[in-house]
């Protein structure tokens, strides 16, 4: 970090350059768009996004079902998510996401399962329609107190044209309105789990909040301090740590989604005074949407590292009373003591760090915040499936000269982080391994290496203790043996 | 506030503070779950016999099931060979999850590309998907072979991969010449060992039966050397080398066709090795010439053992051996098939292991286990566990048929710990939950997944079989051979020890039991 900013632009520009030669010529055209450096005062990050992944490369981006199943239905803790279609997709997904819940497993809660049509060859050739609704009995019998059923499609689906929202309709019906849910979420829709995610809250409005009988819904009685935790999946208890603190500043949280969420919390969403919403990526269909309908309106926070925790308790603060608004400063200021000696004590070990990131949804820009806190320097980011506001969003984040990869493939990482040689790479399990091989500490930040929570005030600790420890782990002397010195 | 920078606690702690706790209970007037009372009896009521018929009587819904798919069969398959790139044509997201799946157990890198298949491609088939996609993977990551299997979104499409394969040459992607063989895996057939068997077959049938008819047919010149082939295993790191031994030992030089544990076993020194070992063109053209083949798990290579003895080798068919007698089997086969005796190392070894079960035995003997898992290595733990006067009472295997069942049935006949024992092909751990209910075990033998039934039910899991993601190393270890063995009775031992320190650890209650000498 040594280098000035024209200096990094430029090394920068021979880097993407190099990158770009090893492919053929077509194709590095085409990845040339999604490779940039940012500068300071532009309205994006110069990339394109949101296109198709180059056939070949080794893409890190999934797929729509991974969008629908894994992100935004499967937290939903009361229902039974079928992954319909071959065995593969659920069995790959079951419980990697440590979405945490409370709950008793296989009786009223159902997030750490694998339930599949397993499709075989005569369901493909006949369609599985009639397969589907037996399973939808069978779940009635063997699971009688799920709160409802989601049917995520995988490939096989849409190619041989099942008709499942026939049969979703139909079992509804015979089961008493129940909540059948059908997602079409097929692997092949879409350029990234992206499209999956706005699948999954299309799903959510025109199969929860258009069909659900209005008198059947839960009641509880409404206060003007109601809010909903939006777009966070809980990981490692996320939403958890999140959700003390909006409540320690007097709100009311009365739904997650989906992390920890019901389907009762989903229904009664409307009824909030705001929505708050983490992970703008995967939900701002469904908060738009509620605005436009309802009139709840929603703000987006960042609940990484305290300065952005402030911010952004004061900004959601900002649309209640002065009660309200109170009670958040006192929340800030109760916390600054631990913030403080989280800083004082991991800051000097930290200092001038690098670190590249490579990630999905929103944090490609809302964990700069934390590590600028521990003084560490984010000098390379990129989503894989973001869209062009979140490139416009990220700017607000990232300093002048920052390197971005947009849909990054695994040739371009490995090169980039070869040649910038940051003191830690933040990114997924595929890449795990790739970077610690090459001696460069790593934290998974899509499942915080099994770790966490990350949110809140609580979570900064946690993050700053695992980012020291992956940095100064002794074990970064050891790559080298001694004679090879 | 629980959390202080001297001592940050994670989530395993924070959230079991007061201020959580109270916070979790809150959030219950939001939830409308049902009744404690109502969830209570529900509970109970999956403990039943009642219930296990329910269960049992389904046939459409699988709940956990302990099989994937086949491409992921595929995808062990290309690494298991030199420099060779696995290309999976369909959509993409289904290779994120391979190559999750594969990274998750063995904290390894794992390579692989798609050629990404979206919409239009599901309209107008996968071709320029293909074309373009080979002419990518070639470019940047420098194969000198390219495995291709295929999704069930190619399959459904119908894609002609051979045909596209050759336009891809055609078109300049790749050169003529450039070694392309290739599968039909799609997932909606058989599971993960179908993908190895039918991956497997492309490879072979690639090198030996003219390229996709662009060249002649290999000529066998039969020769006295001996192909081994292991299927599908989440061991292999450990496995493949305690194999190596064993031949080395032997004296006699192995061909292992398709061996991954090079790519799933490299150093952390500074450098990322995309592709190591694995075994070489050379190596499965050899292989042609060999005098046999000793495949060590049938189901994984059903198809291929089918082939290679219509190329007119002696093939013979194992079912994961293990422990004494398995092994012994394993060994006793080299040495009729080479004429080289059984080597003394092996003997001395065969016997230390009989000493420790000797040892042992008293603490398993009328242990009653479940175990879960690809059909061939339930039935090599199985035997395992009757040599050491176990029993393997429920023995599931998802992707196991009724012919493996009627196998199973027969080895169960050939002991009298096997009275009793069942098998159940077809079966998930959602059923398996029922039997441990209705008809308890002391253990259960399976993979990570099995941890949701160790919480149901209580019975503690030895961790044997793929994929194992909450604990780590264990692929490192052998479980073949006399030495593999030793390391799964540890295993089983250490289990049973746990599981008795655990229970008889509560102080002035139980812990009369509580011995330093086990």
């Amino acid at each position: 970090m040594t280098a000035t900013v024209e200096e990094r632009k430029a090394s920068n520009k021979a880097l993407i350059d190099e990158v770009l030669k090893a492919y053929p010529e077509k194709m590095a055209k085409r990845r040339a768009k999604h490779l940039g450096t940012f500068e300071e005062g532009k309205p994006d990050c110069g990339v394109k996004s949101n296109i198709k992944s180059l056939p070949g490369v080794m893409t890190i981006r999934g797929c729509a079902y991974a969008g629908s199943k894994g992100v935004v239905w499967g937290p939903i803790k009361d229902m039974v998510h079928i992954s319909h279609g071959p065995v593969g997709c659920g069995q790959y997904s079951w419980a990697a996401r440590r979405n945490y819940y409370i709950g008793t497993t296989g009786i009223d809660t159902f997030v750490t399962m694998q339930f599949t049509s397993d499709f075989q060859e005569k369901d493909i050739v006949f369609g599985g329609d009639k397969k589907l609704d037996k399973i939808i009995d069978e779940i009635q019998d063997l699971f009688p107190l799920n709160k409802g059923i989601s049917i995520q499609s995988e490939c096989p689906i849409g190619l041989i044209g099942d008709d499942i929202e026939a049969v979703s309709k139909k079992k509804s019906k015979e089961y008493e309105g129940k909540t059948i849910v059908p997602v079409r979420c097929e692997g092949f829709r879409g350029v990234s789990q992206s499209l999956g995610h706005h699948l999954a809250n299309d799903a959510i409005r025109d199969w929860v909040f258009d069909r659900t009988d209005p008198n059947k819904r839960p009641e509880f009685v409404s206060t003007p301090y109601d809010v909903a935790i939006i777009g966070d999946y809980n990981i490692g208890g996320d939403a958890w740590s999140s959700r003390i603190l909006l409540e320690e500043m007097g709100l009311r949280v009365i739904a997650q989604w989906s992390g920890d969420g019901t389907i009762a919390e989903i229904e009664n969403t409307p009824k909030a005074k705001l929505n708050v919403l983490h992970c703008y990526r995967s939900m701002n269909y469904i908060s738009r949407h509620m605005e436009e309908k309802y009139g709840v309106p929603w703000v987006e926070y960042n609940f990484f590292g305290p300065t952005m925790i402030e911010k952004s308790l004061r900004e959601i603060a900002s649309h209640f009373d002065d009660t309200i608004k109170a009670k958040a400063e006192e929340v800030i200021a109760k916390y600054k003591p631990l913030m403080q000696a989280v800083i004082d004590k991991f800051k000097p070990r930290l200092e001038g760090k690098t670190v590249m990131l490579y990630i999905g949804g929103l944090r490609p820009r809302h964990v700069i915040g934390a590590y600028e806190d521990l003084g560490m320097v984010v000098v390379g980011t990129g989503y894989e499936f973001g869209h062009n506001d979140d490139y416009q969003r990220t700017t607000h984040y990232i300093k002048d000269a920052t390197l971005i990869y947009d849909d990054v493939t695994g040739y371009e990482f490995e090169h980039f982080v070869d040649k910038v040689k940051p003191d830690l790479v933040g990114s997924g399990i595929k890449e795990k391994y790739v970077f610690q091989k090459m001696g460069v500490p790593f934290r998974q930040m899509h499942s915080w290496d099994y770790s966490g929570p990350y949110h809140g005030y609580d979570g900064f600790a946690i993050f700053a203790r695992d980012m020291d420890m992956a940095i100064s782990s002794p074990i970064w002397g050891l790559t080298k043996a001694p004679w090879k010195s | 506030m629980s959390q202080s920078a001297d001592k940050v606690i994670d989530h395993e702690m924070l959230f079991r503070e007061p201020e959580y706790q109270k916070m979790l209970a809150d959030k219950k007037e939001f939830e409308f779950n049902h009744s404690d009372d109502k969830i209570k009896s529900v509970v109970e009521w999956t403990k039943t016999e009642d219930y296990k018929q329910k269960n049992f009587a389904r046939d459409s819904l699988t709940v956990n099931p302990a099989k994937a798919c086949q491409p992921l069969g595929a995808v062990y398959v290309a690494n298991g060979f030199a420099k060779t790139l696995s290309f999976v044509h369909g959509s993409q997201g289904c290779v994120a999850y391979y190559r999750s799946h594969f990274s998750r157990h063995f904290k390894e890198p794992t390579s692989c590309v798609s050629s990404s298949m979206t919409e239009d491609a599901a309209v107008f088939g996968g071709l320029n998907n293909m074309v373009d996609g080979l002419a990518n993977a070639y470019s940047l990551y420098k194969p000198d072979m390219i495995a291709v299997s295929t999704t069930c979104m190619a399959e459904v499409i119908g894609d002609d991969v051979d045909a596209f394969i050759k336009t891809s040459k055609q078109k300049g992607s790749i050169p003529e010449e450039f070694d392309v063989p290739f599968a039909h895996t799609p997932a909606f057939v058989g599971s993960h060992i179908t993908g190895y068997d039918n991956a497997l077959l492309g490879v072979l049938r690639h090198f030996w039966d003219g390229k996709a008819k662009t060249t002649e047919p290999l000529v066998r010149v039969p020769d006295d050397s001996i192909n081994f082939i292991g299927g599908f295993d989440g061991f292999v790191v450990g496995n493949m080398k305690e194999i190596r031994r064993i031949f080395d030992l032997f004296g006699v030089k192995v061909n292992i066709i398709c061996d991954p544990s090079g790519n799933w076993n490299t150093p952390t020194d500074g450098e990322f090795r995309m592709y190591a070992g694995g075994t070489t063109k050379e190596e499965v053209i050899a292989a042609l010439h060999a005098k046999a083949t000793i495949v060590f798990q049938e189901y994984c290579c059903e198809k291929t053992s089918k082939f290679i003895a219509e190329h007119g080798q002696e093939v013979v068919v194992l079912n994961a051996p293990m422990g004494v007698a398995g092994t012994d089997k394993f060994l006793m086969e080299i040495s009729r098939l080479t004429g080289k005796p059984i080597p003394a190392q092996l003997e001395k070894e065969r016997g230390e292991l009989v000493d420790a079960m000797a040892d042992s035995q008293a603490h398993l003997h009328g242990k009653r286990y479940a175990l879960y898992g690809d059909p061939d290595q339930m039935l090599g733990y199985a035997a395992f566990l009757m040599e050491l006067g176990a029993e393997p009472s429920h023995v599931l295997s998802t992707n196991g048929t009724e012919t493996w069942a009627d196998k199973m049935q027969a080895l169960f006949d050939s002991s009298p710990y096997g009275a009793g024992c069942k098998a159940y092909p077809k079966r998930d751990l959602w059923h398996l939950r029922s039997l441990l209910f209705t008809e308890p075990v002391d253990f259960m033998i399976g993979n990570t997944y099995g941890k949701f039934l160790e919480r149901d039910t209580k019975t503690p899991l030895v961790r044997m079989v793929f994929p194992i993601f909450d604990r780590h190393h264990y692929h490192r270890y052998a479980t073949w051979g006399y030495d593999g063995a030793m390391r799964v009775l540890v295993m089983l031992l250490d289990e049973f020890f746990e599981a008795l320190d655990g229970n008889t650890m509560e102080i002035a209650k139980t812990d009369y039991s509580y011995d330093i000498i086990r």
